[in-house]
């Protein structure tokens, strides 16, 4: 093996259809329109020597050193800012050029610190490269002269380092922080000689609006920006491609290795997901893997109360199948399930609802996308056909106006954000419906056209008023419609958005946004060019999640926003996985490929490879299990990378569901929260220790590829197998490709799919089958996957959670740009600098009635339980609303939930719960309790001594 | 399998998205009841579906209209498993 190397040609891709002929060094070549004379030199394979240039960002034409001649044009221009033109001859290697460039090499090594051999960057320094390259030999200025302005080495990054000394201003860094990550944080302070590269106004990158996402690090040529891993470990000698385990965007990464040591992760431009950028969770927040909590032996226990003692895996997997089956032949076959994961890949996903169905012989198996996105899958389903987004991410390159609904994208999906910021940056408009200013309403050089900061619970209300403008003022795409859609469900949906009910007027009195401000934002998505929506899980985790994510549909349909590139219907997914592990079978009413139980040929299709006899009737999702627990016909679980007691709404709930069985078993890397009331504990692997292939939010499939042995001795899908073969169903696999291969032999809209096609093309979209076998970047292009498309109509039914004299605020959860989920990797990451505990985001008017400063503790109590945490003083949020995280375990945000659901797939109402808050002096009592629960239940019993 | 209070208000739920679907100024009824039987069908555990057969013969309190309608509907199409 070897570094995987990718060719940086200096500028980014014309994307014109035209082509230029031209002649460079006497070789014919042809490039599109737009390209730069240096990109199609290195197109046809020659470097031209270059410091401030490169592929990610826009040349600047700084350096001097990638000058070229021109026939019949006076002077050296920069081939990073020349532009091919047709006829053109270009020579980039003569004794002028060579002159020049050695000249303006001298003046950079002048003032460069020549400390190559002990510089981290030695062996990966681009100005070592082009000393080189130029064949310079000799400064004939010496080496002790000026060095530039040193402020000295910022450290205050956790994962990269600041060395003024060795900058050679060539701005990469700059602009990649504006043009690829779109957060302007960097800038050149000073001038001439004296310039520096500054973070905000010269702080310190910690102090900074720096959002560590790396892009400076990746651009800079020299040592200034380093990581810090780098500095410790040495350059790598290795890489593999591989797939980032956190948010549904799905960045592809070099995982890149000395021996079995990781090194760094490094964007791959070839990923077509980001594109060869990357968040703080993704490329740095990596170090949980080696985390000294991680637990790597497997456990066992009779009671929670015991404490935990290591055994060998034959001896866990033995007792967590013997529990199994006695509790089966006591209480029935249907009072054991499973819960598959989101974080895990596709194949251990399918591997588990398998044992699950075939192996435990019910279908009481879900996962938590239950908690999160099932609403996409009923609510697209039903209007489109199919449980997806409908676009790929290069979609957002087309679109003129966005709409995002309830989705944070900055936080949540930085990687699909900064794509989407570009666009805004390059005209497009912005629409964005959240009760809170979210970042992306107004940051650097984008501002939200209209902001709709709703009341919580009243999305409905609001996207059929919108619906309402677009009817009643004529904006229907009626071509579309007729041709695409039902027509009777059409009219049915028309007659109703169009009543006084759903007017912006009469919307304004519940939702709180002004009708003006509705109807603008309705003409702009109705008329304003290719319109797309996004969303997240401010759409999906209420009482009328489905509804909502119904009225997104109808309207993308009403205004034929759907069908092409640069429009459509885009849920963002929390979790890597969440696209995948919905489609590998994981609900329990239907198999892989959103096929019902219930239906015969589907199921005999399953039954015949499989050779058992499958359960035709739908199991208990994860909220109907947790009640049959409390009512006692539930009685054991198995639990692959989740932890339901943290992320799931009602923990006093939860955590009784769980204390009513009698066999937990939880597979995971920590001692979880959930891993509190288990019997058995798996230890599970990293997605650096395994193979296999995850589904980003686009229904992009990619690889995970193992860079290293598992540390536990299994990948979570081996040890699946081995659970399966202890209850008596043997299922072999020699490696996951052979799962894929049964996913594809079993799945309609995978029959395309195989590890070797991945490897040749890199990722494909479903469905990817004989009709469409390079994937699907963009659906329903020529008709719903249904046939029609089915309006539906979209009745607001306000939230049974409602805010009253003990309850008056309204609290609503999210998540933060560098914690991921609960937070169970990112916690043990040196993310945890930005954010070490849960806050409460609260408006000053409310903070003030209730005597509340900023950092101060407070109570926050709902029906359903209450937690204490310190505030934070915001006009982010609204009057009325309160927000926080979930990440942090002390905190548990959870507790304070409800056990309100959407009507139509119990997703939790997250987003809406009725609170009050009180200053208090700490964390609460339960907070205490609990706190020591977990600490007397994580105990583990020292090993007896050997013989 | 769930508490028939539960129960009752996730039926009621389901119920109170398909009595809204149709035409606005004439909504069909049966229509409803048939969606709300089938959703029920799809998604509930046989001992959810059961549970609510019992409270639909217990007098089946707090039950919507065409909520009962659809239950009864659907005790009459499955049998109890």
């Amino acid at each position: 093996m070897s570094l995987v190397t990718e060719i940086d040609y200096g500028t980014p891709k014309a994307k014109a259809d035209k082509t230029v002929a031209l002649t460079i060094d006497g070789r014919a070549v042809v490039v599109p329109e737009g390209t730069s004379i240096m990109r199609a030199a290195m197109e046809m394979g020659t470097q031209i020597p270059k410091l401030c240039a490169t592929d990610m960002v826009d040349a600047f034409g700084s350096c001097r050193l990638c000058l070229v001649e021109i026939e019949g044009r006076a002077g050296t221009p920069a081939s990073c800012t020349t532009p091919v033109a047709p006829g053109m001859v270009v020579r980039t290697q003569t004794d002028r050029l060579k002159t020049i460039r050695k000249g303006v090499m001298e003046l950079y090594i002048s003032d460069h610190p020549l400390d190559c051999l002990t510089c981290s960057a030695n062996g990966d320094c681009e100005l070592q490269d082009m000393a080189g390259a130029v064949g310079l030999r000799d400064v004939r200025y010496g080496y002790d002269g000026e060095k530039r302005a040193n402020p000295g080495k910022d450290e205050s990054n956790p994962y990269f380092t600041y060395d003024p000394s060795k900058c050679i201003v060539c701005s990469r860094c700059v602009r990649a922080c504006e043009e690829v990550q779109g957060t302007f944080a960097l800038t050149i302070a000073g001038r001439g000689f004296g310039s520096v590269v500054s973070p905000g106004m010269q702080e310190s990158f910690l102090g900074s609006e720096c959002v560590s996402c790396g892009a400076c690090v990746q651009a800079c040529p020299t040592a200034t920006l380093n990581e810090k891993s780098v500095i410790e470990i040495g350059t790598p000698e290795h890489s593999v491609v591989t797939t980032c385990a956190y948010c549904g965007v799905g960045c592809s990464f070099k995982a890149e290795m000395r021996g079995d040591e990781l090194v760094r992760m490094v964007p791959y431009k070839d990923g077509k997901a980001n594109r060869g950028h990357s968040c703080v969770k993704g490329r740095f927040a990596w170090g949980y893997a080696t985390h000294k909590e991680r637990v790597l032996k497997p456990m066992i226990r009779t009671k929670v109360s015991d404490p935990w003692r290591e055994v060998s895996w034959d001896e866990a997997l033995a007792h967590a199948a013997s529990e199994f089956k006695r509790i089966q032949a006591t209480y029935g076959k249907g009072s054991v399930g499973g819960i598959t994961s989101s974080r895990c890949t596709n194949e251990e996903t399918f591997l588990v609802q398998k044992l699950i169905r075939a192996g435990f012989g019910n279908n009481n198996v879900d996962t938590c996308a239950r908690v999160c996105h099932s609403p996409t899958g009923y609510g697209l389903a039903t209007t489109f056909g199919t449980s997806a987004g409908t676009q790929d991410f290069d979609s957002v390159e087309h679109s003129d106006v966005v709409m995002i609904i309830g989705a944070n994208p900055t936080d949540g999906h930085p990687v699909f954000a900064s794509r989407l910021k570009k666009r805004l940056r390059q005209g497009a408009k912005l629409i964005v419906v959240d009760p809170r200013r979210t970042d992306i309403v107004r940051s650097a050089h984008v501002e939200a056209a209209h902001h709709l900061p709703l009341q919580p619970g009243t999305n409905v209300a609001v996207l059929t008023a919108l619906a309402h403008v677009v009817v009643t003022e004529g904006l229907v795409d009626e071509t579309f419609v007729r041709e695409r859609c039902e027509w009777d469900a059409f009219q049915d949906w028309a007659e109703f958005v169009s009543l006084p009910q759903n007017s912006p007027e009469a919307v304004a009195l519940v939702s709180g946004v002004p009708a003006q401000t509705i109807r603008d934002a309705a003409r702009l998505y109705a008329v304003g060019g290719n319109g797309a929506i996004y969303y997240g899980l401010g759409v999906t985790e209420h009482s009328q999640g489905s509804t909502t994510v119904m009225a997104i549909a109808n309207l993308a349909m009403a205004t034929g926003n759907i069908g092409r590139p640069g429009v459509g219907v885009n849920p963002l997914r929390g979790q890597n996985n969440v696209q995948g592990a919905c489609d590998m079978g994981s609900f329990p009413h239907e198999l892989s490929g959103y096929r019902h139980i219930s239906g015969d040929a589907t199921r005999e299709l399953f039954e015949s490879l499989w050779n058992v006899t499958l359960e035709k009737e739908p199991g208990l999702r994860i909220p109907n299990m947790l009640d049959a627990a409390v009512e006692g016909s539930f009685k054991g679980i198995y639990i692959q990378g989740e932890d339901i007691l943290q992320s799931d709404p009602d923990t006093h709930h939860v955590a009784a569901g769980l204390a009513a069985m009698e066999c937990v078993v939880v597979q995971d890397l920590f001692l979880n929260e959930t891993a509190n009331y288990a019997h058995v504990f798996l230890p599970g692997s990293t997605f650096l220790e395994k193979d296999g292939t995850f589904t980003n939010a686009e229904r992009r499939i990619q690889r995970v590829r193992k860079v290293m042995e598992p540390k536990n001795g299994y990948a979570d899908w081996q040890i699946t197998v081995l659970l399966a073969k202890a209850l008596g169903f043997d299922m072999h696999y020699d490696h996951p490709s052979q799962i894929m291969d049964e996913i594809a032999q079993l799945t309609p809209t995978f029959t395309g799919v195989s590890y070797a096609k991945l490897d040749e093309l890199g990722s494909v979209q479903w469905p990817c089958n004989d009709k469409m076998p390079f994937g699907t970047p963009v659906m329903h292009m020529d008709g719903f996957v249904r046939g029609k498309g089915k309006f539906v109509v979209t009745e607001y039914i306000a939230t049974d959670e409602r805010t009253g004299p003990r309850f008056p605020l309204l609290l609503t959860t999210g998540r933060i740009l560098s914690q991921y989920n609960v937070g169970a990797q990112t916690r043990r990451t040196e993310n945890s600098v930005w954010h070490a505990e849960d806050r409460l985001e609260i408006h000053p008017h409310d903070a003030e009635q209730r005597g509340v400063r900023d950092g101060d503790w407070v109570k926050l109590q709902s029906r359903a339980g209450e937690t204490s945490l310190r505030a934070l003083i915001t006009d982010r949020v609204a009057p009325g609303v309160v927000y926080t995280t979930f990440h942090h375990p002390d905190t548990q945000a959870n507790v304070i939930t409800t056990d309100f659901t959407d009507w139509a797939t119990n997703c939790p109402e997250y987003k809406v719960t009725a609170v009050q808050i009180a200053v208090s002096n700490g964390p609460s009592r339960w907070q205490e309790d609990y706190n020591e629960f977990a600490r007397q239940s994580r105990r583990i019993a020292p090993a007896e001594a050997a013989e | 399998m769930s508490s028939p209070e539960k129960l009752v208000y996730m039926a009621n739920q389901i119920g109170k998205f398909f009595v809204t679907q149709g035409r606005a100024t004439d909504r069909d009824q049966s229509k409803a009841v048939a969606a709300i039987a089938e959703h029920i069908r799809k998604f509930w555990e046989p001992r959810m579906r059961n549970a609510i057969f019992a409270h639909l013969e217990a007098g089946g309190v707090g039950l919507d209209p065409a909520v009962r309608a659809a239950i009864e509907r659907l005790k009459a199409e499955v049998a109890p498993a």
